[in-house]
């Protein structure tokens, strides 16, 4: 065996010139694709967390049904065995609970169509920093009989800062909702959509609005890491009943920008594909001319007693050994810039004044770090050995279908 | 005793297509430790001859027993096995396996017999010693000249102590000092490991070397003399 690895790597080098340009075409390709992907997956991680910080958090638990059809009435109680559940768990950091349904808002003569936002003041602003988007008036306190309101709301109902907004609904199984709240901030957000409809009463207030006294529709989880999320949902799915209730995670709540990110990555997978199969062919045309240029070679080997199985299994360390060796010069090069932009995101903010208004109207700056996620660089190389691997069987089948006398009459 | 026996060999390439008849029926036999010469022109059929007693190639009919098995119907894998054990090739050209340094090349049919290291480097030094290249042992094929390459091959051939040693017109590509010093070596270890030559040449000083000679044309032999 060690005599196959030896025989083999010597034999890489025969050709020293084709085997560096054969390398460096595997380096380029896992280089490429190793950069390309942790840019992009960086980039999406980033767009992801800011709109999951932003307000749906990275998981909810709702009733079991309301999501798929958002309904006061599928409203529940936070009970001890919930919070117990929480607080059993390191890596829930907290739970922020919502009591959201939607109603009708006035001011004078003016009316409009709001999502009102039962929260708790302090949760809410520990998880989504409600509390940095006030631009006019102060944040509001638990308990307070107070409003904040969304600036586009504000704007339509030309409401100000001590107006006192009228909010009328439907409440909990139909009663009648009514209530007068004097208006203590002003909120702004980004997203056009949320301006326009978002208005936020702290949460025992919502509950006494909605007539729903200690009831939520959601409660959003503020995690610790977001790399731990599998567990917790799987923790909360085995110890929650889920006859009762739903445990749904970010990507459950977004299944559009989870398309989005898909529809995005599709295209650089095709690039990728594309680059993999000139390369396949690359180092196709590599082990055509090493087979053909080794044929008498072969043929001695044959005639002096070398197995097939052995001549094969020498061949294919050959060509997996050279793919390993493009993988490995690919990664050592992609490392050090992939670490330099994950340490040093890209602010596309200053390359493009555009871009930088765009994302700012989605209330986040345009500052993109590198993914540096060994996956990334774990499936480029296991690529190029399914790849060499799969080459590899052209020569071993010459190999086996190999007749010495003809080989060596060439 | 007789351990090589041909009886009516024949040999037909592309018997389908545009047949060429190599060889017409030859019948031979050659004795234990003899070192035997097949001489003949060009396309007479002397590597044809010398394949089949090697098995590397079948014959299209007749009877071929080399070292008392009949190898006309040994399988593929069986054939790879009964070369390994009883056959050193040394052919025209182009021998040695050229990532291997010349100890290397010596030594590999040994290693594919899985024999110790110890009895490995012994039979290396010694039949180093015994081609002459004893200085030469780690150079790579391509450092070495002609007559060099083909003293590591029959040093090569002899390594695993096969019965018989076939060398298909190894001094082709040789100048007759190193063609003469190539027969020399070949002679003497003939003598001291007592193992059966076959060789084919065309070249009058080589077959003046040989104790046997066994003339073919065109395919059948047409004298075979003892001196
Ligand atoms: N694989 C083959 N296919 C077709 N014809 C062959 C093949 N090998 C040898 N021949 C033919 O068989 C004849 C004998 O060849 P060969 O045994 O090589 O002769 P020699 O070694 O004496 O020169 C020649 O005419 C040669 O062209
Ligand atoms: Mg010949």
């Amino acid at each position: 065996m060690s005599t196959l690895f030896k025989l083999a790597w010597r034999n890489i080098w025969r050709n020293k010139r084709r085997t560096l340009i054969t390398i460096a075409s595997i380096l380029f390709a896992v280089f490429f694709a190793v950069f390309m992907q942790s840019i992009q997956r960086g980039a999406w991680g980033k767009i992801m967390d800011n709109v999951v910080n932003f307000y749906f958090g990275y998981a909810q638990i709702h009733t079991k049904g309301y999501w798929e059809e958002q309904s006061i009435n599928k409203s529940f109680e936070l009970t001890d065995e919930i919070n117990q559940l929480a607080d059993n768990s390191p890596d829930i950091q907290a739970l922020v609970p919502r009591l959201e349904s939607y109603a009708l808002a006035a001011f004078e003569s003016n009316t409009t169509g709001v999502l009102v936002i039962g929260t708790m003041p302090q949760r809410e602003a520990g998880m989504t920093k409600l509390n940095e988007r006030v631009v006019e008036g102060t944040y509001f306190q638990e308990g307070e009989s107070a409003v904040m309101v969304a600036a586009g709301v504000a704007e339509n109902l030309e409401i100000k800062v001590g107006d006192t907004l009228v909010v009328v609904s439907q409440g909990y199984h139909g009663v009648n909702a009514a209530g007068k709240y004097p208006v203590k901030g002003i909120v702004k957000f980004g997203s056009p959509e949320l301006n326009k409809q978002m208005i936020y009463l702290p949460l025992k207030t919502a509950q006494e609005f909605y007539g729903a006294p200690a009831l939520h529709t959601s409660l959003a989880l503020q995690i610790s890491d977001k790399g731990k999320l599998p567990e917790i949902l799987s923790y909360l799915k085995t110890n929650l009943d889920t006859s009762a209730y739903e445990v749904m995670s970010w990507e459950e709540l977004m299944p559009e920008m989870v398309q989005a990110r898909e529809v995005d990555t599709a295209g650089n997978k095709i690039i990728l594909f594309i680059l993999y199969v000139i390369i396949t062919f690359g180092i196709f045309g590599t082990i055509l001319m090493m087979t053909k240029e080794r044929e008498y070679e072969f043929g001695v080997l044959l005639s002096i007693g070398m197995k097939r199985g052995a001549m094969g299994l020498m061949i294919w360390l050959e060509i997996v050994m050279l793919g390993s060796l493009g993988a490995l010069a690919g990664m050592i090069f992609a490392f050090p810039l992939v670490y330099y932009f994950y340490t040093h995101p890209v602010d596309f903010g200053k390359i493009s004044e555009d871009m930088k208004a765009a994302y700012e109207k989605f209330g986040f700056e345009p500052i993109f770090p590198a993914a540096l996620e060994y996956s990334i660089f774990g499936w480029q190389a296991i690529l190029i050995l399914v790849i060499t691997s799969i080459l590899a069987i052209y020569p071993m089948l010459k190999i086996r279908k190999l007749k010495p006398v003809e080989a060596m009459r060439a | 005793m007789s351990v090589i026996i041909a009886k009516g060999i024949k040999k037909v390439y592309n018997p389908k297509t545009i047949p060429v008849h190599a060889l017409n029926g030859v019948d031979f036999s050659i004795e234990k430790g003899e070192f035997t010469a097949i001489v003949g022109p060009s396309g007479s059929g002397k590597t044809t001859l010398l394949n089949i007693i090697g098995g590397l190639d079948n014959p299209s009919e007749g009877y071929i027993e080399v070292g008392g098995q009949d190898i006309s119907k040994l399988s593929d894998n069986e054939l790879i096995e009964f070369r390994k054990n009883n056959i050193g090739f040394v052919f025209q050209a182009y021998n040695l396996i050229p990532v291997m340094t010349a100890k290397e090349n010596v030594e590999f049919v040994m290693l594919l017999q899985k024999r110790s290291q110890e009895e490995r480097d012994a039979r290396v030094d010694e039949l180093m010693e015994a081609v002459g290249i004893s200085d030469k042992k780690d150079k790579r094929p391509s450092q070495l000249s002609g007559g060099q390459q083909q003293r590591v091959a029959v040093a090569r051939a002899l390594a695993p102590k096969p019965h018989f040693i076939l060398a298909d017109e190894p001094t082709a590509n040789l100048d007759s000092k190193s063609t003469s010093n190539l027969l020399d070596i070949m002679a003497n270890l003939n003598k001291k490991e007592n193992m059966t030559f076959v060789f084919s040449t065309h070249d009058q000083r080589v077959i003046d070397r040989a104790r046997r000679v066994i003339t073919i044309d065109d395919g059948r032999v047409v004298s075979d003399e003892v001196r």
